[in-house]
């Protein structure tokens, strides 16, 4: 069959179609495996979101951008204070995303732009800088106290024979995967897109067709602080908001990113969900791993991936000519 | 009347080393016109020089507008289309994508443009989802021709078309772009270090030796010149 | 010339604490902890080429063992020094080991994991450790004794790193950053010199870890060696620039100065003011000087008449 065949060329699918599998059949075993599994799953859509971004970014730019979660925590607050004025929850939802996409362009073009043809490395240096920045400014204006938003989806769960799954976690599933779906149709289909993806493999070549590159990083920058504003929105019901609430959340996404191969789009979306369902299953299943231990674990397990695959699971092996 | 492209005392300097001194040309309009030298005479960067890519001081007007400053976004939008050296082409993207990316500075539908396209190059219809990386070297120079075909250009820069191609690839190519130049109007300024069919084809050429311009004149004349036979063609 | 700044340096440091309050004692120390650890930083992602953003944990596992020694076994407190010494380079070159097959960003975000993950197991293990309460030494010193130990400290880590830098092995780090494969074809083994570069920096970081630890009173607890910790010094070999040691002393003191200097910034307030001033200065430094404080000399250096700048390259 043709599908066993192109599985069987691709390690990497064949073990992910294994673990789909291996989780079809936890949850239809048991009622907590598959609640721990939907938990996972909405955790996971987070962690991608974020880890979404943060490749959109390094493949532009090859640079990993540190403040990418306190980006999202900012423009959650900024959600946080037009519900605070008396919009509803989807209209603040709204006008936070166009917020955060103007953020994200003018961040690149007054902090990034200047330095990112004089090296990586100070790019990076910047990068850490925002998130300093970033943190102070909110602190000022918001206090470290403990912050609640409407909720989006609402409290009620459902129940699916014996598995008692929550709207909210259906609803983060829902809103991320829409939001990357979207966001691979801009890239696919759209002229836009395809400039934006010529900008980030080739610019001298993307210029000499007239993209005007500069911009495509601008937008780019924009695109995936609109990322980063849907990861803290879905966030924010269960972290509730306060100016650390993302710093977890970007680690996680760092190893969800690098997981799935920095240079893979894919990469990260899957590598999120895995990651995700991973730690509340071993979190579930496995008592040795408390709270404190989970972080490590995800980074145990980035690092057991890297050893065997050094650019992650959808990476390329990259052909270094002499 | 004006010439198509004219550049008058350019110079041009990778950081601190000179590369291009007082380099003139000009290039009038539905000619094809060759610029030949050695490794390292500045043949490229002549080409980078007119489309942005490499600073350059002096003056280069395009249809009697000066170039200014403009990068090489802008001079695209201009009318000219450049394919360097190594072609430029997405070998990430296929075949169909860099097609579609030649049509980035045209507004509206660009039907007709693919259209075209597939006139001169026919077999680019089979191969629409390949992977542009995965093209034979001369699959990969008729792309990156037909990709600046897409653009619809006034004037084609072309670098150095035959590097690497086996000699019925190359006549190929050039026979093509000869097509180009006399069905479809297109002014072409090609960079070469295979003289013979360089000559064969361009009406004029200019000679570049380490940055300056030794020789130039009408194609015949290049072919009969002495010293051009004994370094380029020779015999 | 040189070696004039360099005694008038000396000098200056050997008198300055009889100028200072016991508070500003501490800080002036604080800049040779971090002088010794960005120096170490500096050879494995300066020098080498391997970024490394984790030295925080080398920091953190010879913080913990000279509390651990002193608090459990009342080990004199400068003889944890060497051990820390000893453990962490260890440690550097277990981690250099796995550390050669990856490369750049990858690497990076590997180190990162160190950094993040060495905390969380010393939360995890508090039976050894102090959980989030941390340990402390049994016994506390003098912010004199501090500067005193910590400066003489970065003097001899200054004089090792110069040393190891010009000879031999510091050309195959630097043939080894500059291209991986010319230096293996030349006879430089990858493998011996880049797991080398790691436990060198490791232990430099250990001995930093253990200064930093006795200047916070002797506490060594989880959240001073977090994330920010090896960020912090990232900054700071930023900061410092390559191929400078005045760099490193730059950019020591920006880190290790610049956040309490910034506590008294008006309008933002106290509390935050020192985050909003020091994020702006990181990215204004930047901005200005992204090769670090060594750029920048080495630019003055080419402004002076006698090194016309004449070169064609």
């Amino acid at each position: 069959m043709e599908i066993a065949r192109r599985l069987a060329q691709r390690p990497v699918l064949l073990v992910l179609a294994g673990g789909c599998v291996f989780l079809v059949v936890g949850s239809l075993d048991s009622s907590i495996f598959a609640q721990q599994t939907v938990a996972g799953l909405a955790q996971g859509a987070i962690f991608g979101s974020l880890a979404l971004a943060l490749v959109l970014i390094y493949r532009a730019t090859e640079v990993i951008n540190f403040a990418q979660g306190e980006m999202a925590m900012a423009t959650t607050y900024v959600a946080f204070q037009l519900t605070k004025w008396g919009l509803s929850y989807w209209a603040a939802f709204a006008i936070t995303l166009v917020v955060a996409f103007v953020f994200g362009t003018v961040v690149q073009l007054v902090f990034i732009r200047p330095v990112q043809q004089k090296s990586v490395i100070a790019v990076v240096i910047v990068t850490i800088g925002l998130f300093i920045l970033i943190d102070g400014l909110v602190t000022w204006r918001f206090s470290a106290q403990l912050q609640f938003m409407p909720a989006p989806f609402g409290n009620s769960v459902y129940h699916v024979g014996s598995v008692a799954v929550s709207r909210q976690a259906l609803g983060t599933l829902l809103v991320s995967v829409l939001s990357v779906i979207l966001l691979g149709v801009l890239f696919r289909f759209t002229k836009l897109g395809l400039s934006m993806r010529a900008a980030a493999l080739r610019p001298a070549a993307a210029r000499l067709v007239g993209i005007r590159v500069d911009w495509m990083l601008a937008i780019g920058w924009g695109l995936a602080a609109v990322l980063g504003a849907v990861a803290g929105l879905m966030t924010e019901p269960t972290q509730f908001l306060q100016p650390t609430m993302m710093q977890s959340i970007l680690l996680y996404a760092f190893a969800a990113a690098v997981l799935g191969g920095l240079e893979s789009p894919v990469g990260a979306v899957v590598g999120g969900l895995a990651l995700g369902v991973f730690l509340n299953l071993i979190g579930q299943y496995v008592g040795f791993v408390g709270a404190a231990l989970q972080l490590p674990l995800a980074f145990a397990v980035l690092l057991g991936v890297l050893l065997v695959k050094p650019n992650g699971l959808f990476g390329r092996a990259l052909v270094r000519r002499v | 009347m004006t010439a198509l492209l004219e550049l008058k005392s350019v110079n041009a300097r990778y950081g601190q080393l000179r590369v291009l001194h007082d380099v003139s040309l000009a290039v009038e309009e539905g000619q094809i016109v060759a610029v030949l030298g050695a490794n390292g005479a500045g043949k490229t960067t002549t080409l980078r020089a007119i489309s942005g890519t490499v600073r350059r001081e002096g003056e280069l007007r395009f249809a009697g507008r000066p170039l200014g400053r403009s990068g090489p976004e802008t001079v695209a939008r201009l009318g000219i289309a450049h394919v360097p050296e190594g072609r430029g082409t997405f070998s990430e993207l296929t075949v169909w994508e860099n097609l579609r990316l030649g049509a980035t500075t045209r507004h509206g539908s660009s039907d007709d443009d693919f259209a075209r396209v597939l006139r001169y190059f026919p077999w680019i219809e089979d191969r629409r989802g390949q992977q542009a990386g995965t093209l034979s070297g001369g699959e990969q120079q008729m792309l990156a021709l037909a990709r600046a075909f897409m653009q619809r250009p006034r004037l084609l820069l072309l670098d150095e078309p035959s590097l690497g191609l086996a000699p019925l690839l190359v006549t190929e190519i050039f026979r093509i772009v000869k097509e180009l130049n006399e069905q479809e109007g297109l002014t072409v300024l090609v960079v070469e270090q295979n003289a013979h069919i360089a000559l064969q084809v361009a009406s004029h050429a200019y000679v570049l030796e380490v940055g300056r311009v030794a020789l130039s004149g009408p194609s015949a004349e290049l072919q009969e010149h002495e010293s051009i036979r004994r370094s380029y063609l020779g015999y | 010339m040189k070696a004039a700044a360099l005694a008038v340096t000396a000098v200056v440091i050997a008198v300055l604490p009889f100028e200072l309050s016991g508070y500003h004692q501490g800080l002036a120390a604080s800049v040779a902890v971090y002088v010794i650890a960005i120096l170490g930083l500096n050879i494995v992602t300066g020098y080498t080429g391997q970024i490394s953003i984790g030295h925080g944990a080398f920091m953190a596992i010879g913080g913990y063992t000279t509390a651990i020694m002193s608090h459990d076994h009342h080990t004199s407190l400068l003889a944890t020094l060497p051990l820390s010494l000893a453990i962490t380079f260890v440690c550097g070159v277990l981690v250099g080991i796995p550390a050669l097959r990856l490369s750049g960003v990858y690497l990076a975000l590997a180190t990162f994991a160190l950094a993040v993950s060495v905390p969380q197991f010393a939360l995890k293990f508090s039976k050894f450790t102090g959980g989030s309460n941390g340990i402390q030494t049994s016994k506390t010193v003098s912010h004199l004794w501090l500067y005193g130990v910590s400066w003489s400290c970065a003097a001899i880590a200054l004089a090792a790193a110069w040393l190891i830098l010009r000879g031999r092995t510091g050309r195959a780090f630097r043939a080894v950053r500059d291209s991986e494969l010319a230096a293996s074809a030349s006879g430089v083994s990858l493998a011996i010199y880049k797991t080398l570069a790691f436990g060198i920096s490791a232990a430099f970081a250990g001995v930093a870890g253990s200064l930093f630890v006795l200047a916070t009173n002797g506490f060594a607890q989880p959240n001073e060696f977090g994330v920010f910790l090896s960020l912090t010094l990232l900054i700071g070999a930023a900061v410092a620039g390559l191929g400078s040691l005045w760099g490193v002393l730059a950019g020591a003191a920006f880190v290790a100065l610049l956040p309490t200097v910034s506590q008294s910034v008006p309008l933002v307030g106290s509390a935050h003011g020192q985050d909003v001033a020091f994020g702006l200065a990181v990215i204004l430094v930047m901005l200005l000087l992204p090769t670090g404080a060594a750029g920048l000399f080495v630019r003055i250096r080419t402004l002076r008449p006698n090194n016309a700048d004449t070169t064609e390259s």
